[in-house]
């Protein structure tokens, strides 16, 4: 598929999908993802836990047999399990399509992350002015789950056909390459959950109402919010302050 | 031998701990022991197989050659193999090997199950499967390096040869020793069989020219608790495709039993440390924020 068509296809369903809800921007507000961005992430959301709750019972039952009866004991987590995995990785390659363009990596990305100490540390009270729509550790989650998918949904077809089709030496090493891969995966979904609730509070929002305070945009992407206000992400902040520090005189 | 204490779980599959009341008696293995060379392949194994665990009828396929189908099935855990072995100089030999479960002493099925009790080794060697502790993964399956474990799509489980666990438990012979008319099977301890078997080897050495006549119980899965003579047991794989040197997979040992836990434990520390991230250093808020106070008061513990 050509970058056109791709483009295309998401134009299409992002317009048919605003139809399906609703985004209500208030003033101080920016628009950060359309309802079908939103369906999407949480139609993979979803998935992904299935998958991951199914997978557990079959990963440790010795540790997490108490997940099966969910699923309606451990046969049934077994059989569901697979079908949970390729919905994920079908929703969220729709998903991989819609958010390819801003996933691109960028020079300031490299820079970013070199940088991740401080920022993480909170040293860096702003990120790096040509942090854009998406700064390089959400794109390193990105291109990390789309890997992902490729070594599950390989691996994944390998034990579901099983020993009898593929030998028992694939299926010896698909099982460790799968593991790892939910692993890694499952690590950086407690880094992704985190800095999207608590850690960064105002970010959650962009993924429930779909708009994000214009605070929130400066501060963590400043070059997107330079993209789409036209104002330079520094100054506004400074103007906040001082609007702040006078009211608080007052 | 002519008591349950022979049923006394040693290795549980899914199951980190040692098994209760490991070690605290200790038992004689027991062993079966195919002589393939008195083999006559008539079969009354596979009847009685059937017969004493009360297995429903598996329908047959025949390709040319007397073995009732190409191979063991859910519901068919013991089947003669057939196979025409053309030697060097052109003369024909009829094997008959009886294929079944080998209760390997270092067991691939036991070791790459995940299901906690669903495979289990009794002191006296025998792996037996529970199929009511089974989730149905297929590990065994691939785990197993003889191609023995057979999953039932009806009732996702999968079932194997138990050695008779229920019979040999009450001291009786397993039911395809009883049935076999040649005395090509015999069951015991695993140090009289051995014997019986090397005693049988040298024989045919000696006395009818198989040079390379010998036993089967390889080693590389720790000895088994079936055991074969064999015409020649330099070349296994004739008999059916029967391995030269079984192996379980590293991925079966090392991955389940060392990497597994210790990595799962690793991702459920980076639960705590995105915690441990907030209680120290606290989140990051959108700027500006309000502003700071000189010191802080308070914080004396
Ligand atoms: C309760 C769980 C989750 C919450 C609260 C959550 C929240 C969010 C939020 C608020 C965003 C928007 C970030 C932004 O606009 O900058 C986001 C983005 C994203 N989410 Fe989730 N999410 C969850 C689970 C998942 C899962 C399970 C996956 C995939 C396996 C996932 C994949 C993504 C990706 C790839 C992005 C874009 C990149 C990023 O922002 O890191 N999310 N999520």
């Amino acid at each position: 598929m050509s970058s056109r068509a791709i483009e295309h296809f998401d134009d299409k369903a992002r317009e048919t999908f605003e139809h399906a809800g609703r985004t209500t921007v208030y003033g101080g507000e920016l628009l950060r993802h359309p309802v079908y961005t939103r369906i999407l992430h949480w139609t993979v959301a979803l998935f992904f836990f299935l998958a991951l709750f199914s997978g557990f019972g079959i990963y440790l039952p010795w540790l997490f047999r108490w997940f099966t009866p969910i699923f309606g004991g451990g046969q049934l987590s077994r059989i569901m399990h697979p079908y949970f995995g390729v919905a994920f990785v079908f929703f969220f390659a729709l998903q991989a399509l819609n958010w390819i363009q801003p996933m691109l990596w960028a020079p300031g990305d490299t820079r970013w992350l070199r940088n991740i100490k401080t920022i993480a540390s909170g040293e860096e009270k702003m990120d790096p002015p040509d942090t854009g729509f998406f700064n390089a550790g959400q794109k390193a989650m990105f291109w990390e789950i789309v890997a992902g998918c490729i070594v599950y949904l390989i691996t994944g077809i390998i034990l579901w056909a099983g020993a009898k089709t593929f030998g028992r030496i694939s299926v010896a090493i698909s099982y460790v390459l799968h593991d790892i891969s939910a692993l890694i995966m499952l690590g950086g979904i407690f880094i992704h959950i985190y800095l999207s609730t608590i850690g960064e509070p105002g970010t959650f929002h962009s993924m429930i109402r779909g708009a994000v305070s214009e605070a929130w945009a400066w501060t963590f992407h400043p070059a997107w919010y330079k993209q789409v206000t036209g104002r330079d992400p520094v100054q506004a902040c400074e103007e906040a302050r001082r609007q702040m520090n006078a009211g608080s005189k007052s | 031998m002519a008591d349950r204490k022979t049923l006394q779980a040693v290795m549980i599959s899914g199951h980190t701990n040692p098994s209760p009341g490991f070690a605290m008696q200790r038992d004689l293995e027991v062993c079966k022991l195919v002589d393939t060379t008195t083999c006559i392949g008539c079969k009354a194994c596979e009847v009685a197989c059937v017969e004493w665990n009360d297995l429903p009828f598996t329908p047959t396929t025949f390709d040319n050659t007397y073995q009732t189908m190409p191979e063991t099935g859910y519901h068919f855990w013991n089947l003669i193999k057939f196979n025409e072995h053309q030697n060097p100089d052109g003369t024909i030999q009829w094997l008959m090997r009886k294929d079944q479960c080998m209760h390997c002493a270092d067991p691939g099925c036991l070791h790459a199950c995940p299901a906690d009790g669903a495979i289990v080794k009794y002191a006296n060697g025998i792996v037996d499967f529970n199929q009511e502790n089974c989730i149905g993964c297929g590990f065994c399956v691939s785990g197993c390096p003889f191609n023995i474990p057979r999953f039932n799509p009806s009732t996702k489980r999968v079932y194997k040869c138990t050695l008779c666990s229920d019979r040999v438990g009450e001291g009786l012979e397993p039911a395809c020793i009883k049935a076999c008319p040649t005395g090509c099977l015999k069951f015991g301890t695993k140090d009289d069989m051995k014997f019986i078997a090397e005693e049988r080897a040298k024989q045919l050495r000696d006395n009818f020219g198989w040079q390379n006549a010998g036993v089967y119980d390889p080693q590389s899965v720790g000895g088994t608790h079936v055991i074969y003579v064999l015409h020649d047991a330099t070349d296994p794989e004739r008999y059916g495709n029967l391995p030269k040197d079984p192996q379980i997979p590293w991925s079966y040992t090392w991955w389940k039993w060392l990497f597994k836990p210790v990595l799962g434990t690793f991702a459920l520390f980076g639960l705590l440390g995105v915690l441990a991230h907030h209680v120290t250093h606290g989140p990051r808020v959108p700027q500006p924020e309000p502003p700071k106070k000189d010191d802080n008061i308070g914080g004396a513990y």
